[in-house]
């Protein structure tokens, strides 16, 4: 299971302050940070909290099994900016 | 022993002027904070901005209620700085001074034709459809088939979605009540949205655009020779390209491939690398010409669009809306950046036109930085102005104010603006305008007059 967040994302770090295992990205300092449109949750490392979702002052982050219809590509998305995002780090290194 | 509790003026009170009070409440609790804002409502364009069919994001209103308003911030309504009370007055009652006032203005396109009617910036049909009493007497006319946008960022996908989206589904948002009425008559079928750049440089976020790809009713059409990328892109869009604009050019090839829908409503047709030359029509916008151009990499490195030797192609139109950017205005009293369209300043700290500080006076947001960025970018913007604020009060750099009694500014306001809003009436307001929401099952019903506005907010009239 992981949480995910939606596109409306307005990327208040909130929900970073309150991750318990450091798993939303990118982070203010990040290289990718100004550029990034919204922060994604990294599936691999979510422990399913609920924190985050407390946080969000828009309420846009959802458990997997509670995203909206509007909102159903977010699980892919979220997935696919680590395992690109891993996969440039790991060229990089 | 004791100090004085210190008192700071925040112009604007708009997301970075909220985020800004929010933030020095938290670094100095004792910090006593007034929030001018010349309309008679708070949040800026949370309020006037924010699409009306984005309600998620404009919950973001009740965390500013809560960080600021809810903790004894005052909100100073419908006066407005310059005009009613002078910065120079400010300085005597303040502490310090934040400037939070945003950017005011259009970026203009520089092209024949720009002033003919029906040829709009993007953001005066925002500030239309969102209720902002200065822009309600506006005529927009949608009698005409098509209508072309201008642009490729997220103001433009905005605008394209609202004139795509059925009169029903406008009808379960904000938008005031004079836009809906004439929304709901609109005869438009087709919206051109036109970009200079290519479509791996298109500035709308992934999330924009797929909600452009998949509203009822409305067919999205690309050419598929628009999604083949040149060399430079293709090479740039590997080597130095974001995450959105990868799932950008994605989303466009997506829409590319998807079949023609002749049983549409409506339709969105995205055109890429094409620079508008000329908008032309007898007394009103009946066509806009546009030339190709190619993408090139420029000496800085940056990727630009160079127009190709080439005849513009004619668009017929009735209304052209133009979104190529936000742009500041200077501000009575205090220095700007003619160049930059900001206050000239240091991580927030103001500073003269010689470069040295200008003691306690700040800036946050759209002012400081230029218009970039997205909400939250605000609030780290703000934690900077507000760490500034803070060292150079701990370090004594900012003096106690000539007038620091809170009766000394209300009595000078209370003398100048008769019918200023304060938190009871911005309350007022709001209360009315959600109560009417409930009736209508809508998220809220605008008050779009600045009349109607003080009418609830019900201060002192001036008879």
């Amino acid at each position: 299971m992981t949480y995910v967040i939606a596109g409306s994302c307005i990327k208040d770090d909130s929900c970073i302050e309150v991750c318990p295992v450091d798993c939303i990205h990118p982070k203010p300092g990040d290289p990718d940070f100004e550029a990034a449109e919204q922060l994604y949750i990294d599936p691999d490392l979510c422990i399913d909290c609920d924190a985050c979702v407390e946080a969000c002052p828009i309420d846009v982050i959802f458990a997997e099994f509670e995203i909206p219809e509007k909102y159903e590509y977010a699980l892919e998305l979220n997935a696919e900016f680590f395992a690109e995002r891993n996969t440039i780090q790991r060229t990089a290194a | 022993m004791a100090r004085a509790r210190p008192r700071v003026a925040i112009v604007g009170a708009g997301p970075a002027g909220a985020f800004a009070a929010a933030g020095l409440l938290r670094a100095v609790g004792d910090a006593e904070i007034d929030l001018f804002e010349r309309l008679p409502t708070p949040w800026g364009l949370l309020r006037g901005g924010v699409a009306p069919d984005h309600q998620e994001i404009k919950r973001l209103d009740e965390t500013f209620d809560r960080q600021t308003l809810a903790r004894g911030c005052r909100f100073l309504g419908n006066v407005e700085v310059g005009v009613d009370v002078s910065h120079a007055e400010l300085a005597r009652h303040y502490t310090a001074v934040i400037y939070a006032t945003g950017a005011q203005t259009d970026k203009s396109l520089g092209i024949p034709g720009e002033d003919l009617p029906g040829s709009w910036a993007a953001t005066e049909f925002v500030a239309w459809y969102n209720g902002h009493p200065d822009y309600r007497e506006l005529e927009f006319d949608l009698s005409a088939e098509r209508a072309v946008v201008i642009g490729n960022g997220n103001v433009a996908a905005d605008v394209t979605r609202i004139l795509a989206l059925s009169a029903g589904e406008l009808e379960r948002t904000d938008a005031a009540d004079h836009a809906l009425e004439v929304l709901r008559d609109s005869r438009i079928e087709e919206i051109v949205v036109v970009g200079r750049r290519g479509p791996a440089q298109a500035a709308f976020t992934s999330a924009e655009l797929r909600e452009l790809g998949n509203l009822d009713g409305v067919e999205i059409r690309i050419d598929r020779a628009e999604v083949e990328l040149d060399p430079v892109s293709s090479r740039w869009l590997a080597e130095e390209g974001t995450f959105t604009a990868r799932k950008n050019l994605e989303l466009l090839r997506e829409f590319a491939a998807r079949p023609a829908r002749p049983d549409a409503r409506r339709r969105i047709e995205l055109r890429f690398l094409r620079s508008p030359v000329e908008i032309r029509g007898a007394g009103r916008v009946e066509a806009i010409d546009v030339r190709r151009n190619q993408i090139v990499r420029s000496d800085d490195g940056a990727l630009r669009a160079r127009g190709l030797d080439e005849e513009p192609v004619t668009i017929e139109c009735g209304l052209v809306l133009r979104s190529v950017g936000y742009r500041a205005v200077p501000l009575p009293d205090v220095p700007f950046d003619e160049r930059y369209f900001v206050l000239p300043n240091e991580r927030g700290r103001v500073l003269t036109t010689d470069g040295e500080p200008l003691p306690g006076v700040y800036a946050v947001g759209w002012i400081k930085r230029g218009p970039t960025g997205i909400l939250g970018t605000n609030k780290r913007d703000a934690e900077e102005t507000v760490r500034c604020l803070v060292e150079d009060l701990r370090a004594g750099a900012l003096t106690a104010p000539p007038n620091p009694a809170p009766e000394q500014i209300d009595a000078l306001l209370a003398e100048r603006k008769r019918d200023l809003v304060t938190v009871e009436g911005w309350r007022a307001i709001e209360e009315r305008e959600l109560d009417r929401g409930r009736s209508e099952e809508r998220p809220r019903v605008k008050l779009a007059s600045r009349d109607e506005l003080l009418g609830a907010a019900g201060g002192p009239r001036a008879s």
